[in-house]
């Protein structure tokens, strides 16, 4: 054969590298990588929500559900003090609860003191005498036969489990979980078009791709696998970067939280979502969601890229 | 190797571009594919390289009737067919030597295995000096060289070629008829479609031209 390029040798004796046949960075695959991260984060903020707000609701309820309170209401002609003793006493003989403590007149205007202000005189108000008791964890308390000992010690109190307050507490979590897995469904579905129309835009932007692979006689099934490894690398990516995202917002947010504890919006927040801590389990759901959607990237990628084959055939 | 009978084509409900072909292209056989422009050239490479499918009649490709091909089966006969288009279609992000590498690359062969090959043809197109440069900083002729040389690396049982010659300088011209002529010899059936008459008159080959959708063959 005649040479008629020049004749020092180009290529060194090593192996090359080769470019891949699916270029790795373009403008259509960084914006899918941008889809896929923003929906990810999305998902991963809801779902972190709806973990942290059915955690500390179901802890508000263990906690109140493990308490029963008792209110012993001033009458004319009785003694309170002493009604109250009787009330605590018959509470204490009760089985399955473990601890009873009686709230003092001091302790009692300690509690109203948000409300009516300090330096008022308990003695011109009608207060009534908190007994709260604790019940032992897993026993179901025989409530007519407590409400029935409590009043015949003292016909003036009365005997709450709060058991409306948990109903209505739980119907709440319950709506907010529901109103959260709904959101998270479509972030889902709005995850999967927007991911079928980044990788259609990417596999325009591929197409001159896949028509030379054709030429040199690359079967359907092996542009596709070159594409889907292409395009579930593009997924984890964006995965990773929304879902770490959020999980160090998750992080930093518990922290931030921990810098306000003390103050008013603090212990606001702290009443209404506990301690913002995600447990562990909760990461890891957030991490096994990020790979989710980096899939669900890949299997709406691999419908997209079969249309666009056959389109191109 | 290559047989059609009564073959047609029309794009959509238009006028039949191809009428009543009936030829035949037998293997190591070398000819020129001639007519002028809009005569159906670029339309018939196509059918021969299952780009298209015939509106009506046989086309029996390696024995194989191509109706009847599936898409894995098309791609399996492609890899017996080199084709060199007017566009050149090459990867801009991969290197002249990773372009024509690149029919070796989709068997699965591994890269020490045709390194040797790959180099010797591009020096032998005069790309030796360019095999690391990216398409878009060649000029048309050494992308056209790049394009025939993917072509024919794996030396395929029948080349096609649409106007191989469109974009270089005579003398280069030759040069690559002349490979065109090793690669016959070494038992490749060619069919270079083109205008250029004096290239057709360097070489006696046979020669089919299309006037009118039809075919008119020279022995």
């Amino acid at each position: 054969m005649v040479d008629l390029g020049n004749e020092r040798p180009q290529v060194p004796a090593r192996a090359r590298n080769l470019s891949p046949i699916v270029p790795r960075a373009s403008i259509a695959g960084r914006a899918l990588v941008a889809v896929v991260a923003i929906m990810t984060f999305l998902a991963s903020i809801t779902t972190g929500t709806v973990l942290l707000v059915s955690a500390s609701a179901a802890e508000w309820q263990s906690e109140i559900a493990s308490e029963i309170t008792a209110q012993v209401r001033p009458a004319p002609g009785r003694d309170l003090d002493r009604d109250a003793a009787a009330a605590a006493e018959a509470m204490r003989m009760q089985a399955g609860i473990v601890e009873v403590r009686s709230f003092t007149k001091q302790e009692a205007a300690g509690l109203l003191e948000p409300w009516l202000g300090s330096g008022f005189s308990l003695d011109e108000l009608p207060v009534p005498r908190v007994i709260v008791a604790r019940v032992q964890p897993g026993t179901m308390l025989d409530m007519p036969a407590l409400r029935s000992r409590v009043t015949q010690a003292a016909p003036t109190a009365s005997v709450d489990d709060h058991r409306a307050w948990i109903e209505r507490m739980r119907s709440t979590t319950g709506a907010t979980v529901l109103a959260g897995i709904g959101i998270l469904g479509l972030v889902i579905v709005a995850t999967i078009i927007s991911v079928s129309f980044a990788t259609r835009g990417a596999m325009a932007a591929n197409r001159p791709i896949v028509e030379v692979l054709h030429f040199v006689g690359a079967g359907d099934r092996y542009i596709a696998n070159r594409f889907l490894r292409h395009f579930l690398r593009l997924g984890l990516q964006g995965g990773i970067i929304g879902g770490g995202i959020a999980m160090l917002g998750f992080g930093f947010s518990e922290s931030i939280a921990g810098w306000f504890s003390g103050t008013p919006v603090g212990d606001q927040f702290a009443a209404l979502l506990g301690t913002f801590a995600l447990r562990p389990s909760g990461y890891l759901a957030l991490a096994v969601q990020a790979v989710l959607i980096a899939a669900i990237t890949a299997w709406a990628s691999r419908r997209t890229l079969f249309a666009t084959l056959d389109e191109i055939d | 190797m290559v047989r059609f009978e009564n073959v047609g084509l029309r794009y959509g409900l238009g006028p039949e571009i191809l009428r009543d072909l009936n030829f035949q292209i037998p293997a190591h056989s070398f000819q020129f594919l001639t007519g002028p422009s809009g005569a159906g050239k670029t339309s018939l490479l196509k059918l021969l390289f299952l780009s298209l499918r015939p509106t009506r009649g046989l086309v029996n490709l390696f024995g194989r009737d191509v109706a009847l091909l599936g898409k894995e089966e098309v791609a399996d006969l492609r890899k017996r067919i080199g084709i060199v288009l007017q566009d050149f279609r090459l990867l801009d992000h991969m290197t002249t030597y990773e372009n024509v590498a690149l029919p070796f690359r989709v068997m699965g062969r591994e890269e020490s295995s045709y390194r040797k090959e790959v180099i010797d043809l591009l020096k032998w197109v005069g790309l030796g000096e360019r095999m690391d440069a990216l398409p878009p900083i060649l000029s048309g002729g050494e992308k056209q060289r790049a394009a025939i040389a993917r072509a024919v690396i794996s030396r395929p049982h029948l080349l096609l070629a649409d106007e191989p010659t469109g974009n270089v300088d005579p003398t280069l011209g030759r040069r690559l008829l002349r490979l065109f002529i090793e690669l016959n010899k070494s038992g490749t059936a060619v069919i270079i479609a083109t205008h250029d008459i004096t290239l057709m008159d360097q070489y006696e080959a046979r020669r089919l031209v299309l006037h009118q959708g039809r075919l008119h063959i020279y022995e």
